[in-house]
């Protein structure tokens, strides 16, 4: 049974998951070396047009409720985060690191992979530890155009309920 | 004084003499306010368990018998539950036998609360309805004869609601929860929760590193909203000619900053001049998120209302919420975040509510920043050398005012304040 619905395991060619899977695995690792090394720009270039994307709480997600600690309709959504987050946004600085794990592929029918993942986030502010800023499950639902895959829909259901003063970077 | 709910015993007799305010009065607040434990402890006697409603739920939340909330007052943890008769019951989350903290998720539906320790078992009102081996095993233990159920229940609170809104308080003869809102915030309230069923969208939980007060005052201080905000200002939603106001209710307490989205952007270039934060040339490439539906019977397309000592009410042009504030400290709380529409609401309106949501909460656009900076201050306070907050803004003026460009309503918070806690 799975959190969100439309991301159910079904049954997969085992040569053909595991071709996925590696191919995810770059995207994923692609993916959290911009975040990490600050390259907010280029966050929006990892979705398609028409991306879904939303970081909840799964306390959220296991009551089907649909509010977005982050929520972004679209590809102008995205870019607005991303300015907002460069030009606008007062923060301490910090570091990130984003760590991916367990990637399952779940589906792939109609061009459409499905595929969850298992994510950390690591922050470390100015003189204080390092912290484990969030742990959560990626629900992704991944499309091919122009030979590369990019996110239609990310879902970032976090664990961590309890949030530490706050989020800046998307996850 | 009789705002102020005493115990038998007085807690800490000369901490007034021991947190002197500075001579300057209202224009300084001085660092201990925010720091200290002694006034905290006080603040929690006082206040949370003094003469105060406080937030504690949406009736959206439990909507059936059974369903129930876990939730609290200042510090202390509670459970809000709807009865068999509908009636809404708040009880301390503390076995009346060893204080175990018995009801543990968030939410839920029961029929009765058992404590897993010893298994003594509680009603949806609170009421102690069974101990097990009361009679002891075989003739022997159990409890005494003159043991009886009804002396031995959860503390029981005060429950006062308004429109689908839940608050409780420990003193056992608050006046009506209108008398307490007052004339004042009573309209603003009222236009959020005006008999349309709530249908709430999901939550944030996030602690800030700060006193549980700034909150407060962040929102009694309009000042910081066109300076901090870079967002707001340089997308247009706030600009310093919008008509605003800043409302403080008749004893000092309780705020609304409101103020009317204007049309076009009108910022004039000396208050461009003024404001760091304006970043001219930023465009929205999906300004939705700026869109405002009227939709309220009110003039204001954002009101923040701050309830004493526990609330906020986030109307942000149609993004709805409430925050409760649960301290744990000087130097720590939790802030609880519920976003909710309506039941009525069409698909696009969510959606609408939900793209808006962006500006708040602990990734929000004003959200992160109020959180960032509230920690800021907390630090500079905690690390540095003893000082006062320099309160000159708007001279030594008190109350409602209609200009952004004061602090007079963090004033009135602390004449109320200095009253309630004797210093």
């Amino acid at each position: 049974m799975s959190m969100l619905p439309g991301f159910e395991a079904q049954p997969l060619d085992r040569n053909a998951a595991r071709a996925l899977r590696l191919e995810i695995e770059e995207f994923h690792a692609d993916y959290c070396a911009a975040l990490d090394e600050g390259r907010i720009a280029d966050w929006p270039t990892f979705f398609a047009d028409d991306a879904i994307y939303r970081i909840t709480a799964r306390e959220n997600a296991e009551a089907a409720l649909r509010v977005g600690l982050v929520y972004c309709e679209g590809m102008g959504m995205l870019r607005d985060r991303a300015l907002a987050i460069a030009r606008t946004e007062m923060f301490a600085p910090r570091y990130l690191q984003h760590h991916v794990n367990n990637v399952r592929v779940l589906s792939a029918a109609d061009g459409v992979v499905a595929a969850q993942a298992n994510y950390l986030v690591l922050q470390t502010l100015v003189d204080e530890p390092t912290t484990l800023h969030q742990a959560g499950r990626y629900y992704d639902r991944f499309v091919r155009e122009r030979g590369r895959l990019l996110l239609r829909e990310r879902h970032c259901v976090y664990d961590t309920l309890l949030i530490d003063n706050s989020l800046v970077m998307p996850v | 004084m009789q705002q102020t709910a005493r115990n038998a015993v007085e807690l800490d007799p000369d901490l007034a003499e021991r947190h002197v305010w500075p001579d300057e009065g209202l224009n300084r607040i001085p660092d201990w306010v925010y720091t200290s434990d002694a006034i905290y402890a006080r603040e929690v006697e006082r206040i949370f368990h003094g003469r105060t409603w406080n937030y504690v739920a949406l009736e959206a939340e439990i909507p059936a018998a059974g369903d129930f909330k876990r939730s609290f007052v200042g510090p202390t943890p509670v459970v809000v539950a709807r009865g068999a008769d509908g009636a809404v019951h708040v009880f301390e989350n503390r076995c009346a036998h060893r204080g175990a903290e018995f009801c543990r998720p968030y939410r839920g539906n029961a029929r009765e609360f058992v404590c897993p320790y010893h298994q003594w078992t509680y009603d949806l009102a609170g009421r102690l309805i069974g101990v097990p081996f009361r009679r002891g095993l075989k003739g022997e233990g159990g409890m005494p004869a003159s043991f009886r159920l009804e002396e031995h229940g959860v503390r029981r609170l005060s429950v006062a609601t308004r429109g689908g809104v839940v608050f409780a308080s420990f003193a056992a003869d608050m006046e009506p929860l209108e008398d307490y809102l007052g004339p004042d915030m009573l309209p603003d309230f009222d236009a959020v929760f005006a008999g349309r069923k709530l249908k709430v969208l999901g939550y944030y939980r996030n602690t800030v590193p700060a006193n549980w007060k700034m909150y407060h005052e962040n929102l009694k201080d309009p000042y910081h909203a066109t300076l901090l905000h870079s967002y707001l200002v340089s997308f247009g939603l706030l600009v310093a000619g919008n008509r605003s106001a800043m409302i403080v209710d008749r004893g000092g307490r309780h705020g609304t900053m409101a103020s009317a989205k204007s049309d076009e952007i009108r910022l004039d270039k000396a208050s461009q001049g003024e404001m760091r934060a304006f970043h001219a040339g930023l465009t929205l490439a999906d300004p939705r998120i700026m869109d405002y539906v009227r939709e309220f019977d009110s003039p204001w397309s954002v009101t923040m209302q701050t309830i004493w000592p526990t609330m906020i009410v986030q109307r942000e042009l149609n993004t709805l919420g409430t925050r409760q504030i649960v301290p744990h400290g000087p130097n720590l709380f939790t802030m609880i975040w519920t976003m909710f529409g309506y039941e009525d609401d069409s698909e696009e309106m969510t959606r609408h509510r939900l793209r808006q949501g962006n500006l708040m909460g602990p990734a929000g656009f004003l959200g992160l920043e109020d959180n960032e900076a509230m920690k800021f201050v907390q630090d500079g306070l905690r690390k540095s050398r003893e000082g006062a907050a320099v309160l000159e803004l708007g001279g030594v003026a008190e109350g409602t005012s209609e200009t952004l460009i004061t602090e007079a309503a963090i004033r009135s918070l602390y004449r109320h304040w200095r009253e309630v806690m004797g210093v």
